[in-house]
């Protein structure tokens, strides 16, 4: 389903414009992420929610890919930036893909929230899991690629390892 | 693709690769599947003097030596023992086993060190094609099935609310696995299945759970422990939220992760959650009928015999 991007953070700072004060900025990300999903708490309307969470999620991606000296990307796939900041930042390195299939469910996730409830299909229980979910989701893609970043001279994820020696 | 009938054939005795998990902190997940196996009437045959498959470690140090490692367990499988097909059922395992399938079939330069270290070594060159490698979840589901599972079910779940974690290798990267999503009767890596199929036929509830294949930081362990304990207590929030009484593992890395950073999770940032880990191949013995002693579930670190309890089912 395609869809317009929303307004960029309805409730408070880009990740990626958070001080990283000397520190890893990994951590700071994820600390960012968690202040930022804690204030879309206090939003009463799903779809508001559901936009502002996104916009965390999108910020997570650019802060990363800026962090590999690239220019983030403004395009979109299927409707979301969040997906084409994934291929941009998957580039060149397949372990990245391991968060592929979050971003997916947050843009469906995001789609539920935003179309199911502008059309008044989904039920309140149903909402306020959807959306606790789309929080998790959102967390999740903070801490793989906070740890990604902390990590990322250290080793890769289980799925695609990176050899250290290569160059040796 | 292969009739059903002939693979159903080809997988009732294959080679078993339970690799080192099995034999340490994933003993009740070889225990569980040698039961399930035998109460399905399906043979196992172990790989005589296994080696690891390179896992993680190797990996990061030389791919290809970890290639070596783990095609010398399919040369024995395919020279010795005669095998068509290898049945790992630790993720970490059947991951490089099909990643070595894999380089050996597309790149020279892994063909040349693994045919110089075989000889080396003294045994067989493996080469690709020679054998095939699949999952417990594959062995099961294409060596029995769904219908013939449920017939033989004597001990249904009982509406017993699962979240299927998959974990990371099962499915990623795609091109290591080009028998899946290929339509009906195969797995997808985008949403895996085979797991819930399995368990519904037994009589769960397959709750819808999102996280199914994100990452439970199983690498970062012991670099970086906190990290590994913030992704694995998500997963279990996730879990959790989705309704889910209890989490059904098939990799022995992850069902370790979630049971250790649960507790650490509690211990550590004060956050406790109550859901459940268990081998799906532990919920599928208990289902056939076997007692929980059978299938280990005395040997996991969480309570898996609080919920079955709750419903009747231990």
């Amino acid at each position: 389903m395609s869809v317009a991007v929303p307004a960029r953070d309805a409730v408070g700072n880009s990740a990626a414009s958070a001080p990283h004060a000397g520190g890893d900025p990994g951590v700071a990300l994820v600390g960012v992420v968690e202040s930022r999903l804690a204030a879309t708490e206090a939003l009463a309307d799903h779809q508001d929610a559901a936009r502002a969470m996104l916009a965390v999620a999108e910020d997570v991606l650019v802060d990363w890919v800026a962090g590999r000296g690239e220019a983030p990307t403004r395009a979109t796939r299927e409707g979301f930036r969040l997906l084409a900041l994934h291929r941009q930042g998957a580039q060149d390195l397949p372990s990245f893909n391991a968060c592929r299939e979050t971003c997916r469910e947050i843009a469906y996730h995001y789609n539920v929230l935003c179309f199911g409830d502008a059309a008044g299909t989904l039920a309140a229980d149903e909402a306020a899991r959807t959306r606790t979910m789309m929080g998790l989701l959102v967390r999740h893609l903070a801490l793989f690629v906070g740890g990604k970043m902390h990590s990322a001279r250290v080793g890769e994820f289980c799925c695609a390892s990176r050899p250290l020696r290569q160059d040796d | 693709m292969m009739d059903t009938d002939d693979r159903k054939e080809r997988y009732r005795k294959v080679a078993y690769y339970p690799g080192c998990a099995l034999e340490g902190t994933g003993h009740a997940y070889n225990r569980s599947t040698k039961a399930v196996g035998k109460a399905l009437g399906l043979e196992l045959d172990e790989v005589p003097n296994w080696n690891c498959c390179g896992a993680m470690e190797v990996k990061n140090v030389d791919p290809k030596v970890q290639t070596y490692l783990s095609s010398r367990v399919m040369a024995i499988a395919a020279s010795e023992m005669h095998a068509d097909v290898v049945m790992a059922p630790c993720n970490g395992c059947y991951h490089n086993l099909k990643k070595a399938e894999y380089d050996l079939a597309h790149d020279a330069a892994s063909r040349d060190t693994v045919a110089a270290i075989s000889a080396k070594a003294g045994h067989a060159t493996y080469e690709a094609g020679q054998v095939e490698t699949i999952h417990a979840l594959d062995w099961i589901m294409h060596g029995v099935g769904e219908d013939e599972l449920r017939k033989r079910v004597s001990n249904s779940l009982r509406g017993l609310k699962i979240a299927n974690y998959y974990g990371c290798m099962y499915t990623r990267p795609r091109h290591i696995f080009p028998e899946k999503d290929k339509g009906p009767g195969s797995d997808s890596t985008l949403k895996p299945h085979f797991m819930d199929d399995l368990l519904e036929a037994a009589g769960a509830v397959n709750v819808d759970f999102p996280l199914k294949t994100a990452c439970c930081g199983g690498a970062h362990t012991l670099s970086d422990s906190d990290l590994s304990t913030k992704l694995v207590l998500n997963i279990l929030r996730a879990a959790e939220a989705a309704g889910a009484d209890v989490i059904a593992t098939e990799c022995p890395t992850c069902h370790s992760g979630l049971e250790m950073h649960q507790v650490r999770a509690e211990k550590v940032l004060g956050e406790k959650t109550t859901v459940k880990m268990l081998y799906f191949t532990q919920l599928l013995g208990i289902a056939l009928g076997l007692s929980a002693r059978q299938v280990g579930v005395q040997e996991n670190v969480s309570d898996g015999l609080e919920p079955l309890k709750a419903r009747g089912i231990a």
